[in-house]
């Protein structure tokens, strides 16, 4: 059974129909890479499968149930085995790096701080972190506060990570950095929705990729299927050729 | 029209605002350690700026009445009609008011940048609620100190008075002190402190309506923060004269 599920997710934001009845699937453990141009909502589909976002019509499914309708508070539940890592890390600035880790776990955990202090201490020495406990966000780089976000999403174990273009204005090595991270995830089972435009990115990390056009999902296939077809839509597309 | 379809939006976001903040301040968990975090923030921040209105106000009024009534030989009722106006009117509106552009402003601006760098999304998506988080403590706050501040700003205000009284007007501290404690009387004191509960809805509620609905990047936090401010002062002006009629009725039952 597919671990997440859309099927004819419709959504408008004023008079503008975004999305015309998008469906997709990501089976267990799978890396399914969203690509796409710019505006065509690949971030609010993402969104919209932990309900940041309502859609218009049609069903969302995680882990086969069915979200859509939910209120905020049925939402916590999807949302403690569902990560989602923000654009810019989206880390509160009034608290250190050390507490933005911890604030899941004082939240949903009955861990004592001594335990919560080991766990942020081995997570921020698996991102490579390491010194950065009592630092502010203000004063990270951009690929550090992107690094600390992914930590912060993930502190909880979750079954399912939802990335929102992590790689973005990223140099190499922190690039790398992300790849790597979102590689040893994956090799613990854990299954994932790449929305992106840094190809590379997707190449070295999905399983299977799908293209949104026109507000559906227009092709889909795995990485040996874009190769098999260098002439048809997705390849088009990567290649600059098709636009949004 | 495109402002009475702003105002239907903002009176309908408030009161779903409203009736969240009361659906859940009613489960637990309640953040302690947030509310007291804004007291500080909200209260005790703000006493200088609650002393300089109150003893400025107090001093203004007493210089203004002390000359005015001199002319007609009833200097000796400044004191009693300093400490009346401050207690039933001007301590609880200053103070709201000094309090809507400083905290108001500062509710709003923290929120809106917080919308704008996804931090509120970040709240939901790690499975805690923003109004718990951000909003409560904030209410709770502002309901604990405008009170308060506004009941030191009685004070301050009446001592402003007295200090010009004895300094400018020749009136004795302790005749002045006597004169204000014959006039006060608690209902007075009850209108105008009963007024403030009202006044710390009035900022705290549309600070965070306009926080949490932030749109257009930085320069929509801009546009929400002045909009918070304006709307918190007109109600605060505006309701006054309706709380005022309101207690006024009360006054008449007792």
């Amino acid at each position: 059974m597919a671990v997440i599920e859309v099927k004819n997710f419709t959504k408008s934001f004023g008079s503008k129909k975004v999305h015309r009845g998008v469906n997709l699937s990501v089976e267990p453990g799978e890396c399914l890479g969203l690509i796409g141009g710019s505006g065509v909502g690949k971030s609010v589909i993402l969104r919209s499968l932990i309900g940041l976002e309502k859609p218009d019509s049609g069903e969302i499914f995680i882990d086969g149930e069915e979200i859509s309708g939910w209120t905020e508070r049925q939402l916590v539940e999807i949302r403690k085995k569902v990560a989602y890592v923000f654009q810019n890390g989206a880390l509160f600035d009034s608290m250190t790096v050390y507490d933005n880790l911890a604030y899941p776990l004082r939240e949903h955990t009955p861990l004592t701080e001594k335990e919560i202090g080991e766990r942020i201490h081995s997570q921020l020495e698996e991102f490579g972190l390491l010194g950065n406990h009592s630092v502010y966000p203000s004063q990270l780089s951009g690929g550090m506060q992107k690094r600390v976000g992914l930590a912060r999403s993930i502190i909880m174990g979750p079954k399912v990570v939802l990335y929102d273009e992590p790689t973005a204005g990223l140099d190499p090595y922190n690039t790398k950095k992300i790849q790597e991270m979102i590689l040893r995830l994956k090799a613990r089972g854990v299954t994932s929705v790449f929305v992106t435009h840094d190809m590379p990115s997707v190449y070295a990390v999905c399983d299977r990729i799908a293209l949104l056009l026109n507000g559906e999902i227009q092709a889909s296939g795995t990485v040996q299927d874009l190769e098999r077809d260098p002439e048809g839509l997705m390849q088009r597309f990567i290649n600059g050729i098709e636009g949004a | 029209m495109t402002l009475a379809k702003d105002m239907i939006r903002w009176m309908g976001g408030t009161a779903i605002l409203s009736k969240q903040v009361l659906s859940e301040l009613v489960r637990p968990p309640l953040y302690f350690r947030l509310i007291l975090e804004q007291i500080h923030h909200i209260g005790l921040m703000s006493l200088p700026l609650v002393f300089i209105t109150a003893i400025s106000t107090g001093m203004v009024m007493a210089l203004q009445f002390g000359l005015g009534l001199e002319k007609f030989g009833g200097k000796m009722y400044v004191p009693k009609v300093v400490s009346l106006s401050i207690i039933r009117e001007l301590g609880p509106v200053f103070t709201s008011l000094m309090m809507a552009a400083r905290v108001g402003a500062g509710i709003t601006s923290e929120l809106g940048s917080m919308k704008v760098t996804q931090q509120i999304d970040a709240i939901r998506a790690l499975g805690t609620s923003p109004i718990k988080k951000i909003v409560i403590p904030r209410v709770i706050a502002c309901l604990i100190c405008v009170p308060l501040l506004g009941a030191m700003a009685n004070l301050i205000g009446i001592m402003g008075g007295l200090i010009v009284g004895w300094s400018e007007l020749g009136l004795s501290p302790h005749f002045y002190w006597q004169k204000v404690l014959e006039t006060i009387e608690l209902v007075d004191y009850m209108s105008g402190m009963g007024k403030t509960f009202f006044f710390a809805l009035f900022i705290a509620l549309p600070a965070c309506y306009f926080g949490l609905n932030v749109s257009g990047g930085t320069r929509g936090v801009g546009v929400a923060t002045t909009t918070s401010v304006v709307t918190a002062s007109i109600l605060i002006l505006v309701g006054d004269y309706f709380l005022t009629k309101l207690f006024w009725i009360f006054e008449q039952w007792l």
